[in-house]
């Protein structure tokens, strides 16, 4: 929520002593709004008008940066409760906690295995972010560890001590890779500020109520700390969701300054579907840091798959590449069977086809990622346009029939891409589902 | 200074749709579930009453399914050829609450049984078995209105939960439901606005919206799962601010959809199809469905636990 000019000009000293180069304060204050000129113009702003300024021209949320290099995660800087608003923006990081408890070697082998975690999916790469240490024994065995892991990967690392000392030894190896100092609490306040603000970090803040969470981060805020990830306690997940739900719900609509950081959830269970489960979440419930234990392949995947489908922007549909894709071990004899870039249609054709195991070409025709329907209706999936991406793909060299199945919504089209392609159009589904049993009964005369 | 927290005042609610009639109520189901009846979003019981809490179904056919992994079909061992063995096996073993029969054999593709065939069976099922029941067409619309009004009359008084009425196919379906006390299905291909129209034109049939369940249509993990997502959160929101046309508690396909991902089917990792049947429960059910059709039993096992987890913990907190 933006200040007008005239509520910022209340917050002025209202001298008109020009020295901002305005003729008067109202003038300094509509620029101000306009957000044309910087507030630091202004000398004479005291510390609270300064602070409320300076929250009117930041995001709600505020964007924090870990790691460094090409693997650095952002988070924060979201702007809407729900998808369908607009969109989220920064894909919720997803960390896993080391035990400082295991042997090297251990440490080693778990460093692999969590730098492997990266998958391809419908054309993006899916990726862990981060790697959190936490201190078990003493500081020097902690520190040897961040150490190794340090040396080992390329991921963004947590710091999960309460030790300053052994912190502060950790951020001196560390030096310049920017990692999270994870936490500080109301005990521990001063000497975790003075860690993050001596080694340019960020920092963790947490405590069990929201409130406490408030005004933890106002007191390092004035402690001189820039960098906040806020943490909730231990709770019950509906507890979470619901202190998740007021931190973006404050931060956005109230402009609560005190709670607009990303917030971070630790879900550490030893059962890895209840684990799974419950840091999936909060991947659709606001969370921008979750920290977890298990680092099974198999169910990491479907969590990052969960990321990319929420954080997916609602409006501009996730495409694929239009051109031929050759499912199973197609012959010159295989159907071919015409459909839209748009992901979502191009996957479930996919899924159909793979599961009659019979094998087909399928084609994305370029529509902007647009679906059948909405892509036919826009006239961006027309008989012209078919035909010229068939011809571009140079499909009568590549079968030995001339047929071609377009999908049941568009059958009105068949008359006329018949006469332009000069192929054969045979009318398949409605819906994909039904490709299987369609095409296990297609049959098509040979020319 | 104490901080504000934010609260939505609701005026909307979603209506309680009870499935399964017990002989009180002029059936013979040994128990009756119940779902929807929110006054909030998921798991914000801070902010209104969520009196029922998701349900999960096992979802069993009529036929021996042909496009079920291995995975899953194992499980079943040989009940998966015999309807009622398998419906006992999912209540005996797998501690069913609920089941879903699909009557894919009456398809003119996949046996074109006839409709007193599936009457037959239904009858059977109604009698050796006590858990309500939500009993599915075989998916063509010219056999399903053959079909279901048929079903519809066999399992009369029993309040089961049929589908699916869809846009151009709903008169027949609605008409056999209303007339033997159950609920309906209202499938709609993702889109808000097509289901409100739908449940407009089934409630001026008479049938009134307290029996009428949503079926967005679903997208499995990774294939679409946020379409429907969002499509709910927006059908849930509109309901909770007032709108009537929309508050019905919501169905999701999850074990059709979830099975037929490709990272379901890679048969040396048995769990990761179990973890993606999970996953897309779960991430629904944070978008606000009220009844799961689900086929692994492990993946039921697991999602049941989350909801006990969700539900429990925060009881006593809620409004009255």
């Amino acid at each position: 929520m933006g200040l007008s000019g005239l509520d910022i000009y209340k917050l002025l000293p209202k001298t008109n002593c020009r020295e901002c180069g305005f003729a008067t304060c109202l003038a300094f204050a509509m620029q101000l709004a306009k957000k044309a000129v910087g507030i630091d113009k202004c000398p004479y702003l005291d510390f609270e008008a300064k602070a409320k300024l300076e929250a009117q021209a930041q995001p709600p949320i505020k964007l924090i940066t870990i790691g460094q290099g090409e693997t650095r995660l952002e988070v924060g800087n979201e702007n809407v409760l729900f998808r369908h608003e607009e969109k989220f923006y920064r894909p919720t990081g997803i960390g896993f906690i080391l035990e400082d408890n295991i042997t090297d070697a251990e440490i080693k082998d778990r460093v692999e295995k969590i730098n492997g975690l990266k998958f391809e999916r419908i054309g993006q790469t899916l990726e862990a972010n981060l790697i959190a240490i936490r201190q078990n024994k003493d500081a020097k065995r902690f520190v040897n560890v961040v150490k190794i892991v340090s040396a080992n990967t390329s991921l963004g690392l947590v710091l999960m001590s309460d030790d300053a000392q052994g912190l502060k030894c950790a951020l001196e190896i560390l030096k310049g890779k920017n990692p999270l100092v994870y936490h500080a609490t109301k005990e521990n306040l001063s000497g975790f500020a003075q860690l993050a603000k001596e080694y340019k970090v960020p920092l963790v803040a947490q405590a069990d109520e929201l409130e406490k969470i408030s005004e933890l981060s106002v007191d390092l805020v004035k402690q001189g700390v820039k960098d906040l990830v806020i943490e909730i306690g231990k709770k019950s997940i509906s507890e979470r969701i619901w202190d998740l739900t007021q931190i973006r719900r404050l931060a956005l609509k109230k402009s609560n300054r005190s709670l607009g950081y990303p917030s971070l959830v630790v879900v550490d269970k030893n059962d890895l579907y209840e684990e799974i489960q419950e840091a999936a979440t909060y991947i659709s419930k606001y969370a921008g840091i979750i920290l977890i234990k298990n680092i099974e392949a198999w169910a990491v995947l479907s969590l990052l798959t969960l990321r990319q489908n929420i954080y997916t922007d609602p409006q501009k549909p996730l495409q694929i590449e239009p051109r031929l894709y050759p499912i199973g071990q197609v012959t010159d004899k295989s159907p071919v069977l015409i459909t839209t870039n748009f992901s979502l249609s191009y996957y479930t054709v996919l899924g159909e086809v793979e599961a009659s195991k019979i094998p087909s070409y399928i084609i994305s025709v370029d529509t902007e990622g647009m679906s059948v329907l909405t892509a036919w209706a826009a006239e961006k999936f027309t008989p012209h346009k078919i035909t010229e991406t068939i011809n571009k793909i140079g499909v009568k060299d590549i079968v030995s029939h001339k047929h071609l199945v377009i999908p049941g919504y568009v059958a009105v089209m068949s008359g006329e891409l018949q006469d332009e392609s000069g192929f054969e159009i045979i009318v398949g589904p409605k819906e994909a589902a039904g490709l299987p049993s369609f095409l296990k009964n297609l049959q098509y005369e040979q020319i | 200074m104490a901080l504000q927290l934010m609260t939505e005042k609701w005026t909307g609610e979603i209506s309680v749709v009870t499935i399964g009639a017990t002989s009180k109520n002029g059936g013979t189901r040994s128990y009756s579930i119940k779902i929807g009846g929110e006054k909030s979003l998921p798991c914000l019981f801070k902010e209104g009453t969520l009196p029922n809490k998701p349900q999960v179904a096992f979802e069993i056919f009529d036929v021996t399914p042909n496009d079920w992994p291995n995975e899953v079909i194992k499980l079943y061992g040989k009940s998966v050829n015999d309807p009622l063995e398998w419906a006992q096996m999912c209540i005996q073993d797998f501690k069913a609450q609920s089941l879903c029969i699909r009557l894919l054999g009456a398809h003119p593709d996949f046996g074109n049984k006839s409709a007193e065939e599936e009457v037959q069976l239904i009858k059977k099922l109604l009698k050796e078995i006590g858990v309500p029941l939500i009993i599915l067409g075989s998916g063509d619309d010219a056999k399903d209105n053959l079909l279901l009004p048929a079903i519809s009359e066999a399992a009369k008084g029993e309040r089961c939960l049929i589908g699916s009425a869809v846009q151009d196919n709903y008169k027949t379906i609605s008409a056999g439901v209303l007339a033997d006390g159950h609920s309906i299905i209202a499938e709609s291909p993702i889109d808000v606005n097509i289901a409100k129209q739908l449940n407009i034109l089934i409630s001026d049939m008479g049938l009134p919206l307290e029996r009428i369940v949503m079926n967005p249509t679903i997208g499995a993990l990774g294939y679409g799962l946020e379409y429907a997502y969002s499509i709910m959160e927006r059908a849930r929101l509109a309901a909770l601010s007032g709108d009537k046309t929309v508050a019905c508690p919501f169905i999701c396909f999850v074990g059709q959809e979830a099975w037929r991902a490709k990272e379901s089917k890679v048969e040396a990792l048995p769990e990761q199809g179990i973890i993606w049947e999970a996953l897309t429960a779960t991430a629904l059910i944070q978008a606000g469905a009220d009844l799961l059709i689900m086929r692994h039993p492990k993946a039921v096992e697991k999602v049941s636990r989350y909801i006990e987890n969700l539900m429990t913990n925060d009881k006593i907190l809620s409004p009255k």
